[in-house]
């Protein structure tokens, strides 16, 4: 086994033994990412010369006796997190070039814990997309089938992790996407309580539904990165300042006890046989392993996708009137200020976020708030209600099949938009009701692409969500796949 | 046609905090441009605004001042539009749920006490300055303005003429400078107003068409231009014409108000909740706290110089319309409590007539409240006369020196003694026999002028009251 | 209920230009075209909301916890002026520089 091939805490293990360094650890990961990058395209930016002197860092730390869960292991993250004199494009022209003056808190957070930076994975612009395909700086393959997408927006973080080309890395996640592409590359991905991660310096698409979370190749490591990012930040307000868990700890619990609610919305037809399969199967394994299984209802589900896309969509086109060409990034020069304006924002957006821009601006225009973007926070308020009621009623966990299908060929969707935003059909609420919600690999469709099972949990209760992750990761082994690049 | 005149008033204000509404750079005023900038009020990707505590406070502060109910938890709203000088396309205000709301303001006008509704304050960030002056092509962008706090304070349609306007403005500012949450410097526009005016035919009750005249900043302005606004519309009005609802301003060369370009299209500002602020929670417990630790206010003040010091409501108007005056006021009262009415007599008269003059204000006042307050003691004493004491109080001004010091130093002390006063009076009687004659044959007026005379030759000095009374005594022969 | 979503959605050439304005958007010919009809659909599918009665549901803005999040009125550095204006694409006097505003 390769050292690029390692999960952090095996990693952590062979540092604190000083059977490796973290430079070697980082020299393995950045050559495979030179061997394997050309094909994946997983990353916008590879910070080498940066990555190789926070390994120097970490080492002189190791050597110091002053090790973190994270010091010296190699890790990517999302380009639309703010790293501070390093290029953050979100992959839009309109930010082409643009370096931050500051760190976002969870690089920082990274920065500070010894963790070194590989460089900044490829998104849909904006985070706006479902298969990392809306990118100026093009498509991100799946390192799985090189046809195929990795899913999205995260799909440069999600396809860093399955090559192997980091050990874990950090995503955000809007109406999935984390979760999605984590179950397209059947990788462990984990999107947290809405406030459990500080936004500050994650550049902002949908304000209330945002999160950052991370990409794993096992369940431990998933709790490892999650821990190290968590917590209170007063740079944010919507962070919470509750004690976040020992999530580590609580990883060996089991599901002994445990109520599962099974939603009968989330078991349709319109789903790939072969992914309700697979998904059916792991289901049964949490029985095994003494779950109690609940058929419930989430009568509001078929609303979430319209109800997302207005919340969403209108918060976005809000969040995207900072690009005007005076302070930063992208401008076209104009005669007059207008042109400069609409000049410079029709160069510097691609397709996808132009016609995110147009229906929330119109969704909060006058004369359609209330029909639209009230109406769809409404909407909201029943869809977390289903939640909540069902957690009262004693279920503790929610399982639906993370995606209806596996990994779709590039270009598929691209010219629908409304069939490429009903692939965020299971994973849009946890997003709406601000739940942490979970994706393991649970095996693989008839196109031997990964299946991701979600697990969806009570606000503020990720470690339920591990443990129950780990419980079905323990019977399993999904995750020890790789593909063959 | 004989009209009502209808005026509501918006006012800004720019609160005193030590830093931004959303972070933490400063608010300090004239530093070079974009000097006093930070990721997050340059609106920079990813960033987000943490909401400053003293904002909140300033807001409830001035919310139980003018007897608003609280708002909470309190959101803010995204008011969508694009400017240059407004960095993240939207600027950050309240909207539909203010942090105050259904209060009120005491005025006085004429002596006639009237009450104004206040519709709401709330809380919101100030844009940046655009520099257009001399740059040819282009237009600079000056961000350090950029998400300094405000409060905005909108009233009821209650206002009946200019001089309303102009009292109520002036309420509102002395209500915000007692609290110290606004600096009021109306130059600098720390402290300014929109009007809205409208007139309707006296006697009915629908609204007119309103226009709304932006940026007012100095009381002058705003009655000029409210006065000249109702002679235009008054005209149009009588000619049959219809008033446009526009927004104008003051040309404070010409003396008129003039249409600000009507934009091509109606604002859309597509208002909505912003998401990056978590609601904030006014505990009850909060504002209480708030409410105790608040000074006094000039209606309370007002009440009490009246209760206390038995003024009249004029003179304690007068007084607490201005802290720094008020606080003087009580300084001086403090030293000297024997006659309140006298210390106001001299606040009000010499003192500020001599500040005036200078251009001083009352803070940088060179006379110290005990000064003025030990002078006001030596008179009530009856060592001096009040006479003397307008030459104590000349002498004193300016200087370190206590009014005691300098009617010793200068021998001014008041001549109470009967013999000496008779022996004047003797002399005086003596040199004049024309004018006894003729007071003792019935031209009582003659009397006023024996004691000036008496008052002369004894320099000012011999107690009034004492001459009045050995004159009568003498004079009856 | 005149405030639910209407089912005859649909919106004209000129909406869709007005909407790009309202959002600093120049838009190709080809690209209103493409963007009205996808925006109609979209608004076709949004419109199934309209189904459900959301009278007297109170709406769901904030996913953050209540509570004092305020922070103390205390000074934190601002950026070097030159780092302020280091990523702007034009400067002029120590400011952002922009075509010339005509109020």
């Amino acid at each position: 086994m390769e050292p690029y091939q390692w999960t952090i805490h095996e990693a952590r293990r062979r540092l604190d033994n000083k059977d490796i360094s973290s430079v070697e650890l980082t020299r393995s990961v950045l050559a495979r990412v030179k061997a394997v990058d050309g094909a994946v395209k997983a990353f916008n930016l590879v910070t080498d010369d940066r990555a190789l002197a926070d390994a120097a860092d970490a080492d002189r730390a190791i050597a110091r006796g002053e090790t973190g869960v994270l010091t010296g292991i190699p890790i990517a993250l999302k380009d639309n997190m703010d790293t501070a004199g390093i290029e953050t494009t979100c992959s839009s022209r309109i930010l082409a070039g643009y370096k931050p003056p500051f760190d976002g808190t969870v690089p920082a957070r990274l920065k500070a814990g010894g963790a070194v930076l590989v460089g900044k994975t490829n998104l849909d612009e904006f985070a706006m997309g479902s298969s990392t395909e809306n990118s100026a700086t093009g498509a991100t393959r799946n390192p799985w089938n090189l046809e195929r997408a990795p899913g999205g927006s995260s799909g440069g973080s999600a396809a860093a992790v399955a090559a192997d080309m980091c050990l874990g890395s950090l995503g955000s996640d809007t109406g999935g996407s984390i979760r999605q592409p984590a179950a397209l590359c059947g990788v462990v991905g984990l999107k947290p309580t809405y406030g459990r991660v500080s936004r500050y310096g994650l550049v902002a698409f949908a304000s209330s539904l945002d999160q950052i979370g991370p990409f794993t190749k096992d369940v431990r490591d998933s709790a490892l990165l999650l821990e190290a990012i968590s917590g209170a930040d007063p740079l944010d307000s919507t962070c919470s300042t509750r004690p976040v868990d020992d999530y580590a700890a609580a990883l060996e619990r089991g599901v002994k006890g445990l109520t599962i609610g099974v939603p009968r919305e989330y078991f349709i037809k319109g789903t790939d046989p072969s992914v309700e399969k697979a998904v059916q199967a792991s289901i049964r394994v949490l029985e095994g392993q003494g779950a109690t299984l609940r058929e419930i209802s989430l009568p509001h589900t078929a609303y979430a996708v319209a109800c997302y896309y207005l919340v969403a969509t209108a918060e976005a086109s809000s969040n995207l009137g900072r690009y005007d060409g005076v302070r930063y990034g992208l401008r076209e020069e104009a005669g007059d200020l207008l042109e400069m304006y609409m000049a410079t924002r029709e160069a510097g957006f691609g397709t996808e976020v132009k016609r995110r821009i147009m229906l929330g601006t119109y969704a909060l225009s006058a004369g359609y708030y209330d029909a639209y973007y009230r109406k769809a926070q409404q909407v909201r308020t029943l869809i977390l209600r289903d939640f909540t009621k069902a957690f009262d009623a004693g279920v503790d966990l929610v399982v639906t099949p993370t995606s209806p299908t596996g990994a779709f060929r590039i270009g598929e969707k691209a010219d629908d938009p409304l069939q490429m935003y009903l692939s965020d059909i299971f994973t849009i609420s946890a997003n709406l009701a601000g739940l942490p919600g979970i994706s393991v690999p649970c095996g693989f469709d008839d196109n031997g692409c990964p299946v991701g099972l979600q697990l969806i949990g009570r606000a503020w209760d990720e470690s339920t969500l591990l443990a129950a992750a780990r419980a079905h990761e323990a019977q399993t082994s999904f995750h020890t796949r790789r593909p063959d690049l | 046609m004989e009209y009502e005149v209808v005026i509501g008033l918006e006012v800004h204000c720019q609160l005193s905090t030590r830093s931004k509404i959303f972070c933490g750079c400063s608010t300090t005023f004239g530093n070079p441009p974009n000097s006093q900038t930070c990721p997050i009020c340059l609106g920079h990707p990813g960033v987000l605004p943490v909401l400053n505590r003293k904002v909140v406070e300033s807001a409830v502060m001035m919310g139980l001042a003018t007897h608003c109910a609280i708002t909470s938890p309190n959101v803010f709203s995204r008011k969508h539009y694009f400017y240059p000088d407004l960095p993240k396309g939207y600027q950050i205000s309240q909207y539909d749920k203010p942090i105050c709301e259904h209060g009120r303001v005491e005025i006085v006008v004429d002596g006639v006490p009237k009450r104004i509704g206040l519709t709401r304050i709330h809380m919101e960030e100030d844009a940046g300055k655009n520099l257009h002056e001399g740059l040819g092509a282009s237009s600079h962008v000056d961000l350090n303005r950029a998400g300094v706090p405000l409060l905005e304070a909108v009233s009821e349609p209650d206002l009946r003429s200019p001089d309303e306007a102009v009292a109520y403005l002036k309420k509102l500012r002395n209500i915000v400078l007692y609290l110290g949450i606004c600096d009021g410097n109306m130059e600098r526009g720390n402290f300014r107003c929109d009007a809205n005016i409208s007139l309707r035919p006296r006697g009915t009750t629908k609204l007119g068409t309103k226009v709304e005249m932006k940026n007012m900043n100095s009381f002058r302005f705003l009655k000029q231009a409210l006065e000249y606004e109702i002679k235009r519309q008054g005209q149009v009005l009588d000619e049959g014409g219809k008033i446009i609802q526009e927004t104008r301003q003051w040309d404070t060369k010409r003396g008129v108000t003039e249409s600000m370009r009507v934009k091509e299209e109606a604002h859309d500002y597509r208002y909505m909740p912003e998401p990056d602020l978590a609601p904030v929670v006014v505990e009850k417990i909060w504002a209480e706290s708030l409410r105790k630790a608040m000074p006094e206010l000039p209606d309370e003040k007002r009440e009490r110089f009246v209760s206390r010091y038995g003024l009249s409501e004029y003179d304690a108007d007068v007084l607490t319309a201005s802290r720094p005056l008020a606080d003087y006021y009580e300084a001086a009262v403090t030293v000297f409590d024997g006659d309140p009415k006298a210390t106001c007599n001299w606040v009000m008269g010499d003192l500020s007539a001599r500040l005036n003059e200078a251009g001083t204000d009352i803070a940088d006042c060179p006379m110290t409240p005990g000064q003025l307050g030990g002078l006001v003691k030596l008179i009530h004493s009856g060592e001096i006369s009040g006479k003397i004491a307008k030459t104590v109080f000349a002498d004193m001004y300016g200087t370190d020196k206590s009014a005691a010091g300098i009617v010793k130093e200068k021998g001014l002390v008041q001549v109470s003694d009967t013999g000496a006063i008779d022996a004047i009076i003797d002399q005086v009687i003596a040199a004049n026999p024309g004018e006894l004659e003729a007071y003792r044959g019935g031209k009582d007026k003659l009397f006023g002028f024996f004691v000036g005379q008496v008052m002369k030759a004894s320099k000012g000095q011999a107690n009034p009251g004492m001459v009045n009374e050995r004159l009568k005594e003498k004079l009856k022969g | 209920m005149s405030d639910d979503v209407s089912n005859e959605v649909g919106i004209s050439r000129n909406e869709v230009l007005k909407i790009a304005k309202l959002g600093r958007l120049r838009l190709t010919d080809a690209e209103v075209d493409a963007l009205g009809k996808d925006l109609n659909a979209i608004l076709g599918y949004v419109a199934k909301m309209g189904e459900l009665d959301t009278t007297g549901v109170p709406t769901l803005e904030h996913a953050a916890e209540f509570g004092d999040t305020c922070r103390d009125d205390e000074n934190r550095p601002s950026l070097p002026r030159e780092e302020a204006l280091a990523s702007a694409p034009r400067t002029g006097d120590g400011c952002f520089a922009v075509p010339k505003i005509i109020e």
